[in-house]
């Protein structure tokens, strides 16, 4: 079970983000609890400077643009 | 580590040597059809039922030459500093203007607000990113106004649709005021009006994870993502600035032009800020309008003020901020940077 948190203040792209989240860890069987973070002091406490943000288990993992899909796969399957 | 060694991307895999065959190929080709866009926006306009020289005519023909060409030089201009962003990050600037002095900062931050990529949508996590990092105020609102003031797609459509005189002029004194205007901020000691959350708080360390490597081909590809998502998102306020300059290109008689943008109407300075601020469009909406706007005998000054009012301060962008400066500090932003605008357009009309 991970627990993957979307840094971002709602815009397209974080919701993009969350679904290719959600859809890569369908694929590869990985049970994940997604969790939004839309508050400015949030975002910017957990470090993140250009949005979405994305960490795994408390771990930032990527900053800025869409993630790229093979590294998040990376991320999900560690 | 099994998924390392897929390629990445690997949905849609076009092989490398395509992308260094394709992208020149297509720009060569985009490049031709810029050449030809006279004669086929003519061509367009001869199809109407209506003289060439008259109202509607010029209008016309304003509209079918403008179109294509600002889109084609919005998609270039898009795609180039694509690729030229993908060598910046928000991250990798703050480590940069951390550690600089206050005099080097400002002038620093203002070019680095050009190059990096950041949407106003993450200005805030940007903006505390940045002050927490112990960034002075003023140099980080330089980085901030530099941004849209000076960015890219706006000083290559004036280039393309205006000159480079012009073009030349904006640069220069967009930059002038970004510098400026930050050093006076920084100078007025507003730590106080930042929001009370955003003094007491000490943001953890920006996450430090891995740079992500990236080949060519990934960055040609970033590219061809930002000409899909700009143009896809701008096209109707470029279609609705082309519209406007094609009315006062057609319709506006230059007396009328030149008696309220001439340059011996002195109110003119101020009157184009006060209309500027409130309009939200973008570099690309606003230049067909400008270019309509000189073409038809408007001051530079005054025109620049339009201009530079209208992409520099922006009223959704304020209500962002909000949640970081007190009203009273967005204030006193605004009027620093409109004072800064209003110097230029006051200095333009009475050189010229």
């Amino acid at each position: 079970m991970k627990t993957v948190k979307i840094y971002g203040p709602g815009c397209k792209r974080c919701e993009a983000t969350e679904a290719m989240v959600r859809d890569t860890a369908a694929r590869l069987g990985v049970k994940v609890t997604v969790e939004k973070i839309s508050d400015a002091k949030s975002i910017a406490m957990a470090g993140v400077m250009s949005t979405p943000g994305v960490s795994v288990d408390g771990k930032l993992v990527h900053a800025g643009g869409l993630p790229d899909a093979a590294k998040l796969e990376t991320w999900l399957s560690a | 580590m099994s998924a390392e060694t897929h390629a990445p991307m690997s949905r849609h895999k076009a092989p490398d040597w395509l992308w260094y065959v394709g992208v020149p190929a297509i720009g060569a080709a985009l490049y031709l059809l810029y050449g030809q866009l006279s004669p086929i926006a003519e061509w367009i306009t001869s199809l109407f039922p209506v003289a060439r020289d008259s109202h509607s005519g010029e209008a016309i023909a304003f509209f079918a030459y403008d179109v294509p060409k600002v889109l084609l030089l919005l998609t270039g201009i898009v795609f180039v500093t694509g690729v030229l962003r993908s060598w910046f990050s928000p991250e990798k600037t703050r480590a940069i203007l951390a550690g600089k002095n206050a005099v080097w900062g400002y002038p620093l931050a203002s070019f680095l607000g050009v190059l990096t990529p950041f949407c106003s949508c993450s200005s805030v996590p940007l903006f505390i990113g940045f002050v927490s990092a112990g960034i002075p105020l003023g140099v980080t609102f330089s980085f901030l106004i530099a941004g849209p003031m000076v960015g890219p797609v706006g000083l290559g459509l004036l280039y393309g649709l205006v000159g480079w005189q012009i073009a030349t002029i904006y640069l220069v004194f967009g930059f002038t005021i970004a510098n400026v205007a930050g050093f006076v901020l920084g100078r007025l000691g507003l730590e106080r009006y930042l929001q009370d959350w955003v003094r007491e708080l000490n943001a953890g360390p920006v996450g430090d994870f891995p740079e992500e490597r990236l080949t060519l081909v990934d960055r040609l590809k970033i590219g061809l993502e930002q000409v899909r998502e700009i143009v896809g998102k701008v096209w109707i306020w470029v279609l609705a600035g082309i519209g406007i300059g094609a009315v006062i290109h057609g319709y506006v008689p230059e007396a009328v032009m030149l008696r309220i943008m001439g340059d011996d109407a002195w109110w003119s300075v101020p009157a184009a800020v006060v209309v500027g601020v409130p309009m939200y469009t973008n570099a690309a909406g606003v230049i067909p309008i400008v270019e309509a706007l000189l073409d038809k005998g408007a001051a530079l000054g005054t025109t620049l003020a339009f201009m530079m009012s209208v992409i520099a301060l922006s009223l959704p962008e304020m209500i962002i901020l909000k949640q970081v400066l007190k009203l009273r500090l967005i204030a006193i932003f605004i009027a620093v940077v409109a004072a800064g605008i209003l110097a230029t357009g006051y200095l333009f009309n009475i050189l010229l």
